[in-house]
């Protein structure tokens, strides 16, 4: 039995659509070259031996994992009430949703800064300090990861049949359990997948986090900080070890969800 | 025993009105009718997935309306099998008495005595994806079987089968309504699985369900046959 791809014979129409992805995706690929040609790897070596890069690779981590986590602890519950509930004002909820996907990332983080000096930010602030903080990175992350992260799991829960939940349900289960025991094993893949576009997503997150939680050495500088700290003094080397290094990062997530996808 | 009293539901456009429907302890009622006239809408109300505005759902005598789906000690198996994608063959039909915290060996002991009575023996480390159509209702039969209900709703179970799996899985619902002693609720489509596993017919049209005759169906000179 032939394939699709050879039932259908390569006309110009689809001839076309090649030309137009090819070019897209020799473009892509022609930017991660020179990016990478750009640097040697002794330069990669004497950035990475950079206490301050080093500190801001792993408040990066640290940070996008924490973020993520929180992400997906916010999405799966929001998520899971979109896909399988009608109630009025749902259209509503879902345009709020995806508020900090569509805002500008600098006015995300001039919204979290004001909303911290309001008298309920404060009285927040007096058990966790957010502002120019740490929390205030994972804060800024888990905001726009949130979303992305509701946006794919909704998919996921959309995809899978509401009728073993019912049917846990018949043979003694609450709603919850039903959830707990039947839908959340078999949206695994989902929530990994979830959860790595928030980690990835937060990885590269700069504007708000300059904006809310600061650029100080040491302190508050994540990755994509070290970038433009190192930019502005005009080390190029370092810039672009850190942006080879979060490409390999950015890489290492879109494997892990092309393997999260395939899984059946 | 299955009773339902002047049941009224109502959703968007489609309505049901005043359905009444009488199965005796140990009989085997086939409700037929025309598709999206109801019949599976009926099934989730009888076992309590869907609340009716209106009447009551009895089971030996006992009103059940109210009660949570897993409280009405009724089986239910839907159209697809609705197997749990993540739980392997032994998993699911443990289910029942895993919710219901029974020690570990007593659940053990059902699985392997339902796995053999359904001949899932072989497939109990199997997962959903890996089954046949045939195994897959044979799967989602012990899967509500396993906490011994007195009744059994079944929504089209053997429609998306071979005729072969068809008429052995039919032959399997016989035995197990036998030795079960069940009450049982089979919705179809198929004029030869209500000849041989019907005690009473019922037809639902237009919201409403009617008692009909037994050779009302005996279409082609079917003969009925006599379930083994």
């Amino acid at each position: 039995m032939s394939s699709p791809a050879t039932r259908h014979p390569f006309t110009p129409f689809w001839a076309t659509l090649a030309v137009i992805a090819v070019a897209y995706i020799l473009f892509l690929v022609a930017l991660l070259a020179t990016t990478a040609a750009y640097s040697s790897p002794g330069q990669i070596a004497a950035a990475m031996r950079s206490a301050e890069i080093r500190h801001a690779l792993q408040l990066s981590l640290a940070t996008c994992t924490a973020a993520a986590i929180l992400s997906l602890l916010l999405a799966v519950p929001i998520a899971y009430l979109l896909s399988r509930r009608e109630f009025p004002g749902k259209a509503l909820v879902e345009a709020l949703l995806d508020i900090p996907i569509v805002l500008p990332p600098m006015v995300v983080g001039l919204c979290l800064l004001i909303f911290f000096q309001s008298p309920l930010g404060r009285a927040i602030e007096t058990v966790v300090p957010f502002t120019y903080t740490v929390y205030g990175i994972v804060l800024a992350q888990t905001l726009i990861g949130t979303s992305l992260a509701v946006r794919s799991m909704r998919g996921t829960f959309e995809h899978l049949s509401a009728r073993p939940e019912e049917v846990a349900m018949t043979l003694g289960c609450t709603r919850a359990q039903a959830v707990w025991r039947v839908t959340l094993p078999a949206a695994r893949s989902g929530m990994f997948a979830a959860a790595s576009l928030a980690w990835a997503r937060s990885l590269g997150e700069f504007g708000p986090i300059l904006v809310f939680a600061g650029a100080t050495r040491m302190r508050t500088e994540v990755l994509p900080t070290t970038i433009w700290l190192e930019l502005g003094v005009g080390n190029l080397a370092a810039a672009i070890s850190v942006s080879l290094l979060l490409m390999a990062l950015a890489v290492l997530v879109l494997v892990a969800l092309r393997c999260a996808g395939e899984r059946p | 025993m299955i009773a339902i009293e002047d049941l009224h539901w109502s959703g968007g456009d489609f309505r049901l009105e005043g359905v009444c429907l009488h199965v005796p302890a140990g009989g085997y009622g086939v409700l037929m009718g025309p598709t999206g006239c109801g019949k599976t809408t009926l099934l989730e109300l009888m076992c309590g997935l869907r609340q009716p505005d209106r009447g009551k759902v009895r089971i030996h005598g006992a009103d059940v309306t109210g009660k949570p789906p897993g409280e009405r000690g009724m089986g239910y198996v839907p159209q697809d099998s609705a197997l749990f994608p993540a739980m392997p063959v032994a998993r699911q039909l443990g289910f029942a008495l895993e919710i219901r915290r029974r020690p570990p060996a007593q659940i053990r002991e059902r699985v392997q005595s339902l796995a053999g009575q359904l001949g899932l023996t072989p497939l109990l480390l199997r997962m959903p994806r890996d089954l046949s159509g045939g195994e897959r209702q044979r799967v989602a039969l012990g899967r509500a079987l396993a906490a011994d209900p007195s009744v059994l709703l079944l929504d089209e179970p053997l429609s998306a089968l071979d005729e072969k799996t068809r008429d052995e899985l039919t032959l399997l619902l016989g035995r197990l309504r036998r030795e079960r002693a069940l009450t049982v609720l089979h919705v179809t489509h198929s004029r030869r699985e209500a000849l041989r596993l019907a005690d009473c017919l019922f037809r639902m049209e237009g919201g409403r369900v009617s008692a009909a005759p037994l050779d009302g169906i005996d279409e082609g000179g079917t003969r009925r046959e006599e379930i083994p």
